[in-house]
């Protein structure tokens, strides 16, 4: 491939990820899938809310829209809609993109808009310093849960294929190479993509729950996970399966749009 | 019939208005007395090749449409109070961003669901203050049809001459009545276009590095140049930045490029100022009342002038000044407990002459409200 250099801004790094953090892999991956489908940097705006997740797009060299917390859908929607052509990428955090972000996480996969929803799902606020999100899960420890969490997690794949999104994913940063394939598909999917990415927090998530060091978190994501329809998910259902849920060809929002621009020409005249 | 007069309700005076300047993408959420905007957007924008979309609520219709701005477009929404308050987070990405944008807000009573379908003009202050933290906006309204016309054009004007978000400041009155529109003709009101970079690709393009005039050629998302746009405080590359001359210097250009320009961002219009010994200051729906009581006097021979404003952000201190020098009594007629008159109060030389004439019961404020008020001044009783 070419080098990740080709794709960076060099002029702001050192990126601000903490030492250990998953998501210097998501944006490795990223643009390993970007190279390997040789997509035009002019071609690509990338769309992110607030948080640690969101600082992704500042770091690559494409047309970039860091924008308000949870609101990155609503801003990638008006950026796709109003310019089909470019190839809209939407990385966010857990709590980005399924708390604050929720309505808009749904709306955007109900409309079949296409772009890539990336939530890169560490389980935890980063940025403000290791809070419980929607995703961390029943039980877990953080900041505003010291006694321990109460509220049940969402599971991003099932949320995603009721709203109706027509590519649905999920893979870790231990996975890379089956992240980079899936982004690949994602990014080249006719409709509205989801892809679920566990990473890992070792400095709150990790810290908070004791799961070690970032190669143990690595490591549990190899242990926790498996793929699809295993022998192994059945003997042991607790185990996350990971690779490509949904992938199904669906009408897709902005060349419906194209249909209704034309019967408004004819009726005119 | 002369295919250029209309008979239509303002909302739809000015979608033809936004169309004629040049509007291309839409995004909104329906909301009385707005709606109608939405409606109208949603037949004519594809007319015109033009993009229209409904989204889940507010807060994402002015996301969608900053969005849409970026790429290159003129683009608007339009809401009513409790959308407005929604609003207000995007509304300082566009006013930190710089994205040329336009939001209507047809007033209706509040707080809150307040009066959905009864008048009010209590956004005033929202519209300056709503959103967080120190900025500069504008914010201009119209009384009547023809002049939402031109008046939404220039919003679309300022919006790209400053990148900007410009407010319209409109009321469920003129939203909703129907009258009389005369089409103007292509060309009649001058509409201004998007600045665009004249940077080569290849070269350093700065998109956040005012040139002398403090104007900032963009260049769209797609287009040979790529860049950061972001809601922190930015370098001139658009990359975060809290270096304190760098968070200084933008603050000090965003609300400098609004403030330098009040004389040419100022609109109004006036009736019988020359020798008015009293003088009514009103716009939108209320100003409508306020000609009337003007003009029924000076049939009398009372010297009483109206001065009707048609931008309230950033407030017109001087012309205010300047045109009540010489009045013995000021009447602001609005309908909210005291909103643009407190603007008129550190405006004027002796702010014990100015006076509010009000309405605040959800129906339109009458000449005979105004009256009131006036009898009152002259001493003689209610």
């Amino acid at each position: 491939m070419a080098s990740v250099k080709e794709y960076i801004r060099e002029r702001f790094f050192p990126h601000i990820w903490c030492p250990g953090c998953g998501h210097g892999t998501v944006l490795k991956s990223l643009i390993t899938a970007v190279d390997q489908l040789g997509l035009s940097k002019n071609d690509i705006v990338m769309v992110s809310g607030i948080g640690c997740s969101s600082r992704i797009a500042g770091y690559v060299d494409f047309h970039t829209l860091h924008t308000l917390h949870g609101r990155a859908l609503a801003f990638a929607t008006g950026v796709k809609l109003s310019k089909p052509q470019l190839r809209v990428m939407v990385p966010m955090g857990d709590g980005d993109a399924l708390a604050i972000g929720g309505n808009h996480f749904i709306h955007a996969a109900r409309r079949n808009i296409a772009m890539t929803a990336i939530v890169m799902n560490n389980r935890i606020y980063g940025m403000t310093g290791g809070q419980f999100s929607p995703l961390s899960g029943y039980g877990k420890a953080a900041t505003t849960a010291p006694y321990g969490n109460i509220d049940h997690d969402f599971d991003v794949v099932q949320l995603a294929k009721a709203a109706g999104a027509s590519f649905v994913a999920r893979t870790t940063t231990y996975h890379a190479p089956q992240m980079v394939e899936i982004l690949k598909q994602a990014f080249t999917h006719k409709g509205f993509a989801v892809v679920e990415i566990l990473t890992q927090c070792p400095t709150y998530f990790g810290r908070k729950n004791k799961m070690g060091e970032a190669p143990d978190m690595l490591e549990w994501f190899k242990e926790n996970t498996t793929p699809i329809g295993s022998q192994a998910k059945q003997k042991n259902p607790s185990l996350i399966e990971r690779g490509v849920f949904v992938a199904e060809e669906k009408a897709e929002y902005c060349t419906e749009y194209e249909k209704v621009v034309e019967r408004a020409m004819k009726g005119r005249e | 019939m002369n295919p250029k007069i209309h008979f239509l309700q303002g909302n739809e005076a000015c979608v033809e208005a936004a169309l004629y300047a040049g509007v291309q993408f839409y995004a909104g959420y329906p909301i009385t007395p707005s709606t109608e905007i939405a409606e109208h957007m949603a037949y004519r924008l594809p007319q015109k090749g033009g993009k229209f979309i409904q989204m889940e609520d507010e807060i994402a219709s002015i996301c969608a449409i900053i969005g849409a701005s970026l790429t290159g477009h003129k683009v608007m929404t339009a809401t009513s109070g409790p959308g407005f308050s929604l609003m207000q987070e995007g509304l300082g990405y566009a006013i930190m961003a710089e994205i040329p944008c336009v939001i209507v807000n047809v007033q209706r009573g509040g707080p809150s669901t307040g009066l959905p379908t009864g008048p009010s003009q209590g956004d005033i202050y929202q519209a300056r203050w709503g959103t967080h933290g120190d900025h500069a906006i504008i914010a201009l309204t119209a009384s009547n049809h023809q002049d939402i016309f031109e008046i939404t054009v220039q919003a679309f004007n300022m919006a790209e001459t400053y990148r900007t978000p410009v407010i319209l400041l409109f009321d469920e009155v003129i939203g909703h009545m129907r009258e009389r529109l005369i089409m103007p003709e292509e060309g009649e009101i001058p509409v201004v276009d998007r600045l665009r970079t004249s940077v080569k690709a290849g070269v350093d393009y700065h998109p956040y590095l005012p040139r002398e005039d403090g104007r900032l050629p963009m260049s769209d998302f797609g287009g040979e140049h790529r860049y950061n746009v972001t809601g922190l405080f930015h370098d001139m590359w658009g990359f975060p930045s809290d270096n304190p001359a760098v968070v200084h210097g933008l603050l000090r250009h965003l609300v400098d490029k609004i403030r330098n320009n009040v004389q040419a961002i100022t609109r109004y219009k006036e009736y019988h100022l020359e020798d008015a010994q009293t003088i009514l200051i009103s716009y939108g729906c209320s100003a409508r009342s306020a000609l009337h009581v003007v003009q029924n006097r000076r049939a009398r021979g009372e010297r009483l002038g109206l001065l009707e404003l048609q931008s309230l952000w950033p407030f017109p201190y001087s012309l205010v000044e300047e045109k009540c020098a010489e009045a013995r009594h000021i009447v602001v007629v609005e309908m909210n407990m005291g909103q643009v008159v407190r603007a008129v109060k550190r405006a004027v030389y002796n702010p014990e002459r100015v006076v509010l004439a009000n309405r605040i019961d959800g129906s339109f404020i009458t000449p005979t409200d105004i009256k009131n008020i006036l009898r009152l001044i002259q001493g003689k009783g209610v």
